[in-house]
């Protein structure tokens, strides 16, 4: 089982000129099995939304709530927040130079699992992982993200999501500077997770492209802090016809 | 972190062709008189905390002694009477407690490589500390006969008031590689000058890593008797509250077609702990075709320390084939730390590998033996000292 709620989700930034509303009540519920996307114009919330959920140190939670099959997560700390369950492929992996892939990989999963994973099996599933996303074996000998091309970053992030196994996903414009290839090999990682027994995810994306790929249940369109408009996947192609316009427009 | 990187461009620009006299390179002299007391405005003793040095830099007596293991490996002499070869590596003392040490001939040793000597096995030289109330000064002579290869290590620890000289010769076609590895007790101090004189296609590396002492500062020169010679000199440092360590580092590329690589990283922790890395590259008018890299990273784990780091780079030639360096003092990257978190690692941990990476590429480039294991695994037992505790104190 696995439900991510999001109720009335509010959140502001710090700036110069004081703090700044981003949020301005953002509800979403994700239940077992959905596949969600959250579409929008830049600057509308999204990557806020997903870094609120993750627990980024930049963003004060100033209302609402966010719970994982009921645990608030907003009273956890970022690595809690995973080890209940929750995966954020971030639209800019950041890199950390002189880690290892392989070295982080095996951290991440003691971490999550309470125990090393066996050393034997260990291997081949990072291997295989990698395989998958058309990533040579030698990128587990390469530093986190240093180095990658904008396609590797986000193929990496899948093939974490892949191995560490999370219940919830949250996957911040996972398609941007993708190739239709990388699309389509990173769509089916997408799909082969969604397929597991009882995961959500939560796809945000700025274009339709992918949800050509990966099969929303639900589409949300994201304006100025929240969300203006819910519907099937019908309204991603009325979003492809129209573009934002109209939700911009009454924005203002 | 935020860097400041020069590239080969604006240094092109800002060459100054017709200089002939730097000031990267001061009159040395063996003559005590010319070095008078320092007061610490001086430029080179402006960041160091003369009052820490048991006036080494006045008049502290020599009279110490140190016990020294020598692990040597087969192929290389030694002879505890080098007092005839002062200055053979071309060094001419620069300041006052360098005069002080070629004055006194207290302590006095040579390890020689004969020429064509091909040595695997590193020759290590355990330099331990008696206690810091009588002052301790050395003059060590090392040298790589033409064609010969060899790895010599000196590893300090203890408790010492220690002023030493360390002259290097790599002869022609020579590969040496010296490590100096200062892992002193709490209370030492160490006031250390090398200099080595590179010969016709010669390579030297110098790895330097400090971890203890009170106040350790090292001066390390290098310059070029013929071309094609090569310089690497790598340093890791670890400083902790209190700590003061200060790295200068001279190449003075006299002799076209030389390189020298320069790369110092280290880590600061707890209030007081003091780094200062000064890095200068003089290239001279007749070093044409020279390759020169310089960086100094450091990474500054909690409040109360202060990182100073001042890459220096002088050019007399346009005719380069390439010139950089960089310098940064930077603090956890938030950035780093959130994303290992949100793949369910715990800060502590987080923290860890972040430091361990910065140090990583550096230790990669060791190429020692066992000593890559080893500085790795000071790393992790320094960063136990602090960095999981101040987790709590920002939970
Ligand atoms: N530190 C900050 N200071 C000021 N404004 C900020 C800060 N961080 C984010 N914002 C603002 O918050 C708004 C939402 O940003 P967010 O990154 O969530 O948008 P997004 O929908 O993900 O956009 P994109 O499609 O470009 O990725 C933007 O207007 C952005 O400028
Ligand atoms: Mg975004």
């Amino acid at each position: 089982m696995s439900t991510l709620e999001i109720k009335d989700l509010q959140v502001s930034v710090e700036t110069e000129d004081g703090p700044k509303e981003i949020l301005k009540g953002v509800t979403l519920t994700i239940n077992d099995g959905e596949t969600h996307a959250i579409m929008g114009p830049n600057g509308s919330g999204k990557s806020t939304t997903a870094y609120a959920i993750a627990g980024h140190p930049k963003y004060t939670i100033t209302g609402g709530s966010v719970t994982l099959d009921g645990k608030d997560l907003l009273e956890m700390s970022p690595d809690e927040r995973a080890r209940a369950g929750l995966f954020l492929a971030m639209q800019y992996p950041v890199e950390v130079p002189g880690v290892s892939m392989a070295n982080f990989l095996r951290t991440a999963k003691t971490a999550l699992d309470g125990e090393a994973p066996k050393l034997r099996t260990w291997v081949k599933d990072v291997n295989g992982a990698l395989d998958r996303m058309n990533l040579d074996p030698a990128f587990s000998q390469r530093s986190v993200n240093e180095g990658f091309s904008g396609g590797e970053k986000k193929r990496a992030e899948i093939a974490q999501l892949d191995l560490l196994d999370p219940k919830v996903a949250i996957l911040d414009e996972i398609d941007s500077g993708l190739d239709i290839d990388a699309l389509k090999v990173v769509s089916d990682g997408i799909n082969a997770f969604a397929s597991r027994e009882g995961k959500g995810v939560l796809l945000i994306t700025h274009y339709t492209r992918i949800l050509r790929y990966v099969k929303p249940d639900f589409v949300h369109v994201f304006v100025d802090g929240r969300i203006a408009e819910s519907g099937g996947e019908e309204l991603a192609e009325e979003l492809e016809a129209n573009g934002y316009a109209k939700y911009i427009g009454a924005a203002v | 972190m935020t860097a400041v990187d020069t590239s080969l461009d604006s240094i092109k620009q800002s060459l100054e062709l017709d200089k002939v006299e730097s000031h990267l390179h001061p009159e040395g002299s063996f003559d005590l008189a010319a070095h008078p007391v320092p007061t610490g405005r001086e430029e080179i003793w402006r960041f160091t905390p003369l009052k820490r040095l048991r006036d080494l830099h006045t008049e502290a007596a020599f009279g110490g002694t140190l016990d020294i293991t020598e692990q040597l490996a087969e192929g290389i002499n030694v002879s505890d009477d080098a007092s005839g070869l002062l200055g053979v590596s071309g060094f001419v003392p620069t300041d006052r407690i360098a005069a002080r040490v070629a004055n006194a001939a207290h302590g006095t040793a040579l390890y020689e490589i004969p020429a064509e000597t091909v040595i695997e096995d590193a020759s290590v030289i355990i330099v331990r500390g008696t206690g810091v109330e009588q002052a301790v000064a050395q003059h060590v002579v090392v040298k790589a006969g033409r064609f010969s290869q060899a790895t010599v290590v000196f590893h300090f620890e203890g408790s010492a008031t220690l002023a030493d000289n360390v002259e290097i010769v790599v002869e022609d076609g020579a590969q040496l590689t010296v490590v100096t590895i200062d892992d002193w007790a709490d209370d030492a101090v160490h006031v250390g000058h090398r200099h080595v004189k590179v010969g016709r296609d010669a390579t030297f590396k110098h790895i330097e890593v400090t971890f203890g002492g009170d106040v350790v500062r090292s001066d390390t020169t290098a310059e070029y008797s013929g071309p094609g010679g090569s310089v690497e000199l790598l340093g890791l440092y670890f400083a902790d509250a209190g700590q003061h360590i200060e790295h200068r580092l001279f190449v003075d590329h006299t002799a076209p077609k030389t390189k020298s690589h320069v790369v110092y990283k280290g880590a600061l922790q707890g209030h007081g702990a003091h780094t200062v890395w000064i890095g200068n590259v003089l290239i001279r008018k007749v070093a044409e075709g020279i390759e020169t890299y310089e960086e100094n990273r450091n990474l500054v784990l909690t409040d109360g320390c202060q990182a100073d780091s001042v890459p220096n780079l002088e050019i007399e030639t346009g005719e380069i084939e390439g010139a950089g360096h960089a310098s940064a003092v930077g603090r956890f990257d938030d950035e780093q730390l959130f994303y290992l978190r949100s793949r369910g690692i715990p800060e502590s941990e987080a923290r860890r590998l972040v430091v361990h990476g910065f140090f990583n590429d550096l230790i990669r480039q060791i190429g020692v033996g066992d000593l890559e294991e080893k500085l790795t695994a000071t790393v992790e037992a320094e960063l136990a000292k602090n960095v999981l505790n101040n987790e709590k104190d920002n939970a």
